[in-house]
């Protein structure tokens, strides 16, 4: 047993919900007892949908603990297949099912059998994955299923489109920016002069599945999901994947060359240099932005990143290759993919973190205090507890990070939306700099979040009122590190001189 | 003329696919109300995840409640229980110090039937802080009934009898009891009758109906649940009970059984004339001809008018969630609504016997007809009927709001009734501001056009 209040990644079955939901005509059925069906709760109001989520439950009740689900599920999936046509009934096992140890398989098998729809069972264990790697498992689950099918049928068609097309994969609902995102993938691959084949899983039809290999490659944004059905394709039909994340300029670029050997290793030649070049230098305001006046002031600036691996990753190397801030510490909550995540960060940052615990994220927050926060929306509340400005760049995310305007984070655009939030969140620091050098609205006590004990110091009035003037934001390290020196040189009243003498032993 | 027969309630079942909160969500406002309370909710990860996603905010400001996340090993019985629950238990005594830890049973330990009431007596003695278990799961109980399972087990802690005095304290209380009795004496007899209300709301309601009951001479000498574990109210058989919610069945049946403590059966203390029923009915069981009331409930109605000018001859529909609508609908019928049916979770019919008997007067009184009440709905086939009858309001979760707002069907979310204040007649006007809120949307927005939003609008 663990003891926990929050955490960062769900449950596996919303992963399966997730992925099955973005399908067009997909119906999911859970195994589950009543009030499991939260899901449609967060689509519905998240995602703001306009339809009715295409999930509903069986519900396991008192009656199936007893005496078994018995015609129960199969009734539910008939019921659905004649209700709403749908092309694919996905049964969903829970937590709770899954230990009730049923035999959902040959339920669906019964099921099918009685349905038009395909019937499938989603294949996670609750108790070793989750809602990430769940979504990449159904994925490629639902991938193969189809692919399979058709190729039974002798119905797959393996030739390419004539013009150069990419399928991209892991798009799919609740992701964080994940419709803006697609729109700016849409549009880059587009000025590459290459089509899109087929997006999965949102909005996509699975009639359509068997055409994936049409395509000549696949683009995988993200790291999360959609990678075990690209290497899937890969080894089955030798259908080449970047999944290098178009995220920051550096990175962009190196995804649109990785592509363009794609291409290339078809015979098709693509001018990606002369491309990157105009749009970093003149589409993107990210380049010029890093040169500016303004970004000079970022320099050396400390800064916290967490997130899922994708973006932690990303935006620890935007910070510390694009902009010059230094990551005191860079960490994800994707345990499963830690490898891959201190790989992409090596030389980034000075330390990392990976764990699911958030306690251990804020008190590591409290130690270092950054000037500004990366993080999701747990780190975001850490920092108003501390007082530290927070950009939220990763899931969990809240309903304002489900924004009406454009926001993505890849692609050229994502430059420039990820420059705004990392100067926004920096810049309110710096205002607050500037209020406490011409002594603005300060009334707050002097002590806040302080870590250090109070022993016998005492803080002299000259000592109080220099510490007064030391801006909000470093004032607690000051603090610190001013008692440490009085300890150590054995100093018990702290006049304005002790805190000069200390600056001067250890410089903050 | 209508016969009377057809005007009998009539009550259908249906299938139980419909959407509801798990009743582990009562943490969200238990942990608020008992507090010295630390709630433990032993469960999975999908368990936490609702709590978290359903309590947003809340997540972020220390709460006292957590989850005992099942890992494996602990359903596969690789781990001692009782080991375990230990543990954890000793860091909260340590992080939190209650007085109270109440560990909510869910659906996983029921499945692997992990034995929590016989494990909790064992460590209450060993930590030393009482433990109390609820069985709030998803295979027994929808959302509010949550809190029926956690008072339901208060009960068994409450004192039979007035736990005595400290011995400097006796003398004093010996004077004092004196000078009470005289005091007693001088006052009329129905200023002894005492009764203990059930039902978590909050404190400013509790003093409301506690200053609405002092006025008719009946003194309230208890709340179950109480701010903090140790003024839990005594309960024997000379104890009056009455309820304020309508999903307190289980309670009831407690205090009747083990406490053999009298039930008040009344209609529930929701908008003026459920609020007038309930104090008339408490009144009545005390020989008491209640004073002032049917002015007061007047004055009420009276600064409600604005608000009934604009619900006035509107349809509703309720999909069923929380349990507050048998109460919500006959209240909305006496504001002039017609309701066209009424969901609902779960129909204790012994429980709510004078609600459902109020409601159906109310129906005669208004001369509206006998709305449908269904028992464990289906959504699909409500979502069919909503079409049909096109309502003016659906009062629905939060998972078919949007959607059905997309096809012009205006919503209220449910599960705003549960954490607002509706209790008593301060409060009409609460009820009335969450549900008149889509009217008075539409009204602001009533020359815009584009009400459907959806792409295919499906028949």
């Amino acid at each position: 047993m663990k003891l926990a209040y929050w955490m960062y990644a769900g449950p596996a079955h919303i992963g399966t919900l997730r992925v099955a939901s973005s399908f067009k005509n997909v119906h999911a059925i859970m195994h589950a007892p009543l009030g499991d069906d939260y899901f449609n709760v967060m689509r519905s109001m998240l995602e703001r949908e306009r339809d009715f989520t295409p999930v509903t439950t069986s519900i396991v009740d008192r009656h199936v603990l007893t005496r078994g689900s018995q015609k129960k599920v199969i009734k539910n999936i008939t019921r659905k297949d004649k209700q709403e046509k749908p092309d694919l009934i996905i049964l969903t096992p829970t937590c709770t099912s899954s230990i009730l140890q049923e035999d959902l398989q040959n339920f669906v098998n019964r099921a099918a059998g009685e349905s038009e729809s395909d019937v499938i069972l989603a294949d996670v264990n609750h108790y070793r994955v989750n809602e990430l790697q769940a979504a990449d498992r159904t994925l490629h689950q639902i991938t193969r299923f189809y692919i399979e099918k058709a190729e039974n049928q002798n119905t797959l068609d393996l030739t390419k489109t004539k013009k150069p097309s990419a399928n991209i994969i892991g798009i799919f609902t609740l992701g964080f920016h994940n419709q803006h995102d697609l729109r700016e993938l849409k549009r880059l691959l587009n000025d590459l002069g290459i089509e899109i084949n087929q997006v999965i899983p949102e909005g996509s039809s699975i009639s359509d599945l068997q055409n994936l290999v049409k395509a000549w490659f696949n683009l995988v944004p993200y790291r999360e999901i959609g990678l075990i059905t690209a290497k899937y394709l890969k080894k089955k039909f030798n259908m080449p994947y970047v999944s290098r994340t178009p995220m920051g300029i550096v990175d962009t670029a190196e995804c649109i060359r990785e592509i363009a050997i794609i291409i290339k290793n078809y015979g098709v030649q693509i001018d990606c240099e002369q491309y990157i070049d105009q749009q970093t230098r003149f589409i993107s305001q990210a380049a010029w932005f890093s040169r500016s006046i303004d970004c000079q002031n970022l320099t050396g600036k400390k800064a916290i990143v967490f997130g899922d691996a994708t973006h932690a990753a990303l935006i620890t190397k935007i910070l510390a290759r694009e902009m010059g801030v230094r990551v005191l510490c860079a960490g994800t909550y994707c345990k499963h993919d830690a490898d891959w995540f201190r790989e992409q960060i090596q030389g980034f940052c000075d330390q990392v973190l990976i764990t699911d615990d958030h306690t251990q994220v804020g008190d590591m927050i409290a130690e270092m205090e950054p000037s500004a926060i990366f993080g999701t929306q747990m780190e975001r509340h850490i920092g108003k507890r501390l007082d530290i400005p927070c950009g939220v760049i990763s899931a969990p995310v809240h309903i304002q990070n489900f924004p009406l305007g454009y926001r993505p984070f890849l692609g050229y655009e994502g430059t420039n939306q990820i420059a705004d939030l990392i100067y926004n969140s920096f810049t309110l620091g710096m205002e607050d700099h500037l209020l406490e050098i011409f002594g603005g609205h300060d009334t707050k006590q002097v002590i806040t979040k302080s870590l250090s004990t109070d022993s016998n110091l005492n803080w002299a009035p000259g000592g109080l009122a220099e510490l007064k003037k030391i801006p909000g934001f470093v004032r607690g390290k000051v603090k610190r590190n001013t008692e440490k020196f009085a300890r150590e040189n054995n100093i018990t009243e702290i006049t304005g001189e002790v805190m000069y003498a200390a600056k001067e032993a250890i410089s903050v | 003329m209508l016969n009377l027969k057809s005007e009998n309630i009539t009550f259908e079942c249906e299938t139980g696919n419909y959407h509801s909160f798990c009743p582990i969500s009562c943490v969200a406002w238990l942990y608020q109300k008992i507090e010295d309370s630390f709630f433990l909710v032993i469960g999975t990860k999908t368990c936490g995840y609702f709590l978290q996603n359903a309590l947003g905010v809340m997540i972020f400001a220390e709460p006292r409640y957590a989850m005992a996340e099942l890992e494996e090993g602990d359903v596969s019985a690789q781990l001692n229980d009782y080991k375990e629950l230990k543990r954890l238990c000793l860091q909260i005594k340590q992080d939190r110090n209650p007085t109270i830890i109440i560990w909510i049973g869910t659906c996983t330990t029921e499945i692997i039937k992990m034995d929590l009431e016989g494990i909790a007596p064992r460590l209450e003695t060993e930590i030393e802080i009482p433990i109390v278990v609820a069985r709030a799961n998803g295979l027994d109980y929808a959302f509010t009934q949550g809190e029926d399972t956690v008072l339901a087990a208060l009960v068994h802690r409450c004192p039979k009898i007035q736990p005595k005095k400290k011995e400097k304290e006796t003398l004093k209380t010996v004077f004092l009891e004196k000078k009470d009795q005289e005091k007693k004496a001088n006052h009329e007899i129905k200023s002894l009758q005492q009764i203990v209300l059930f039902g978590s709301v909050s404190s400013s309601v509790t003093s409301q109906f506690n200053l609405e009951l002092k006025k008719q001479g009946v003194h309230v000498s208890g709340w179950l649940p109480a701010q903090r574990y140790a003024d839990l109210p005594v309960l024997n058989e000379d104890v009056f009970v009455c309820g304020v919610n309508p999903f307190l069945s289980r309670t009831a049946t407690a205090l009747m059984r083990r406490r053999k403590c009298k039930l008040i059966t009344t209609p529930f203390p929701i908008g003026p004339d459920g609020t007038r029923a309930w104090i008339e009915k408490i009144c009545s069981v005390f020989n008491i001809i209640p004073v002032g009331l049917e002015q007061r409930e007047k004055q009420i109605w009276d600064n409600l008018q604005d608000y009934l000018e604009l619900v006035k001859g509107k349809s509703v529909f309720f999909m069923g969630d929380n349990l507050l609508e048998i109460s919500l609908a006959r209240f909305l019928i006496k504001c002039g609504m017609i309701v066209y049916e009424i969901g609902i979770p779960y129909m204790d019919k012994r429980f709510q016997s004078a609600e459902l008997q109020f409601l159906q007067q109310t129906c005669q009184h208004m001369n509206t007809p006998m709305p449908r009440i269904v028992e464990k709905p289906d959504n699909y086939n409500q979502i069919q009927r909503i079409r049909e009858f096109q309502p003016d309001l659906a009062i629905t979760g939060m998972a078919h709001a949007n959607p059905l707002e997309a096809r012009g069907i205006s919503t209220k979310w449910s599960v705003e009734f549960t954490f607002a204040q509706i209790h008593g007649f301060t409060n009409a006007r609460d009820i009335l501001e969450l549900v008149t809120r889509p009217l008075r949307r539409n009204q602001n927005l009533e020359n815009l056009d584009w009400t459907k939003l959806v792409k295919l609008v499906e028949n």
